[in-house]
């Protein structure tokens, strides 16, 4: 005697979830389809130009790159260059690496150095990964005993 | 944390023990340390901010342009009623602890001047490269300093005669966080612990020191290297030998004891702990890239130290160093503080001219035109500053 009467009151709470959902889904494409025409509108007043799309974007993907940069980091996109932010960032920024033009030798002595002194674990074979990246994108430049005066910002002095 | 903040934070007693208010958690270093936006970051993680030349212009430095220089993380939670001083070592009559209340009361406070340069300041121009942060020329400030002499608080704990040197110990963590490591622990050696302008400091600039800057206890041995002003001191220990700290051994703050050539790998035991800064000097005013009209004349200004010494005379050059003119240097306020210098300018004729600055110290030794001996860690670069000006 039970179960028909069971069955009477869940056939009437799916009718309720059936209404339900189909509403759902009809606020649904309309949002999307308004939400839609709203971006469209407002891609029109962004400029277009290069140093628009330079700023570092919001976006949540940690490992974003824009104009061949990883934009949390800072580092050049090549090969390698994955083994360095997850070798190289996790106690010091990654400007510590970009700062310093080293050549094979010296990165190595750098790494033993942290190995020895400074928590490094063994790098295995990402050691030879990430030396090959640093001393490909971030090369000694060259500078005498002194360089000439370079990127001056010329003014009008006055008083 | 008010001195960081910079204001009272309204219902503070109520912030749990723990809690890092939203202020000091905010990434943004200009507003985090009070910065002014010119203000150039090396790095983020550890922080490590210089300033311009131009930036410097001011006879005391403000806060606001003073460099950064960190080697571990500046501690998260300074709980300032419980902070003690302790000092210690093998060399003490009987260790003892302060608080910083004891510390202000006890002992007679003093106000210098000090001139505090990090070791690689103009790190960036070695060639080959050197390793390390890669300063130009801001790693450098002079700002008043207030505190007790360290002398007189070692003195009071006790200093054996076996006495060589002093270490510091500090609250700064680590870059791994691992706590069983310090990030630096330098010192210097008995003579510059006990000169009368060493102090423990609570005050930078007639308020209390700011966060980055080592609140609330900082150790300020102006003249030598920066990183021997140690930050958020909590122990001092007095050795029976040189201090064997974090950054005190290997090629850290260590010159090659004999000369080398660039690039030559120098063997630890080679290595010899600097003390005193080179002579040096900076021109602040006008900022380089000035254009001027014939005829107008030049006012340039700047500051000049030289470590333990004093700068004796200044000079500057608008023919490369062909001829050299000399230039007004007023005394050091005190002790270590910095040197004043300005001078006014013609210029022959319309075109580029570069004016160079030259100080001397009190033996005679000048700064070099050209980078001084290459060293593998890029320390003491006291190559003349420059700066370009055109005349049309």
């Amino acid at each position: 005697m039970k179960e028909p009467k069971y069955w009477k009151r869940s056939r009437g709470a799916y009718r309720i979830l059936i209404i339900i959902s189909a509403l759902m889904v009809i606020v649904a494409v309309a949002a999307i389809f308004f939400l839609k025409e709203g971006t469209t509108s407002n891609d029109e007043n962004i400029p277009s130009n290069a140093e628009y799309t330079s700023v570092p974007s919001t976006s949540d993907d940690p490992d974003q790159i824009v104009d061949g940069i990883h934009v949390r980091t800072g580092l050049i996109e090549a090969e390698g260059m994955m083994a360095v932010v997850n070798n190289c960032t996790n106690c010091h920024s990654a400007q510590y690496v970009m700062q310093n033009r080293m050549d094979k030798d010296r990165w190595i002595a750098t790494i033993r150095w942290m190995q020895k002194t400074q928590n490094l674990w063994d790098l295995g074979e990402n050691e030879a990964i990430i030396v090959n990246y640093l001393v490909t994108n971030y090369p000694i430049i060259n500078k005498g005993r002194r360089e000439a005066l370079s990127h001056v910002e010329w003014y009008d002095l006055k008083d | 944390m008010i001195s960081t903040l910079g204001t009272d934070i309204v219902f503070g007693k109520l912030l749990p023990l723990d809690y890092v208010p939203l202020a000091l958690q905010d990434p943004d270093p200009f507003k985090m340390f009070e910065l002014d936006p010119e203000m150039v970051v090396l790095s983020d993680k550890p922080w490590n901010i210089e300033a311009k030349a131009h930036m410097l212009d001011d006879t005391i430095t403000p806060n606001k342009v003073m460099f950064v220089r960190n080697n571990g993380i500046i501690p998260e939670n300074i709980d300032l009623d419980n902070w003690s001083l302790t000092i210690d070592g093998e060399s003490v009559s009987k260790s003892k602890t302060y608080s910083i209340q004891e510390l202000k009361t006890k002992f007679k406070s003093y106000t210098y001047q000090l001139l505090l340069e990090c070791g690689g300041n103009g790190r960036s121009e070695f060639d080959p490269p050197a390793k390390g942060n890669q300063w130009t020329v801001g790693a450098v400030s002079c700002a008043s300093w207030t505190g007790v002499r360290l002398r007189d608080v070692l003195e009071d704990a006790g200093i054996k005669k076996n006495a060589v040197y002093i270490g510091y110990h500090a609250a700064d963590l680590h870059l791994s966080r691992d706590p069983g490591k310090e990030p630096i622990s330098r010192g210097v050696p008995m003579s510059k612990a006990l000169q009368d302008e060493t102090l423990l400091a609570y005050q930078m600039n007639g308020t209390d020191i700011p966060l980055a800057h080592g609140h609330p206890l900082r150790l300020v041995a102006g003249g030598w290297p920066a990183s021997v002003s140690g930050k958020w001191i909590n122990r001092i220990s007095i050795r029976d030998k040189i201090h064997d700290g974090e950054k005190m051994e290997g090629s850290s703050y260590r010159m090659p004891c004999k000369p080398v050539a660039p690039g030559e790998k120098v063997p630890d035991e080679e290595m010899c702990i600097i003390e005193s800064m080179p002579v040096k000097s900076l021109i602040t005013y006008p900022k380089s890239g000035a254009i001027l009209p014939k005829g107008k004349r030049l006012k340039i200004r700047g500051h000049a130290w030289a470590g333990e010494l004093q700068v004796a005379q200044m000079h500057y050059s608008i023919d490369f160093g062909a001829t050299w003119i000399s230039c007004p240097v007023e005394r050091p306020i005190n002790r270590l503080a910095w040197q004043h210098f300005s001078a006014d300018i013609t210029f022959p004729q319309e075109g580029y001219y570069e004016v160079w600055a030259k100080a001397t110290d009190s033996r005679g030794v000048s700064q070099p035109m050209l980078l001084p001996g290459w060293n593998p860690k890029g320390y003491l670069n006291n190559a003349c500053h420059r700066i370009a000006v055109k005349i049309t």
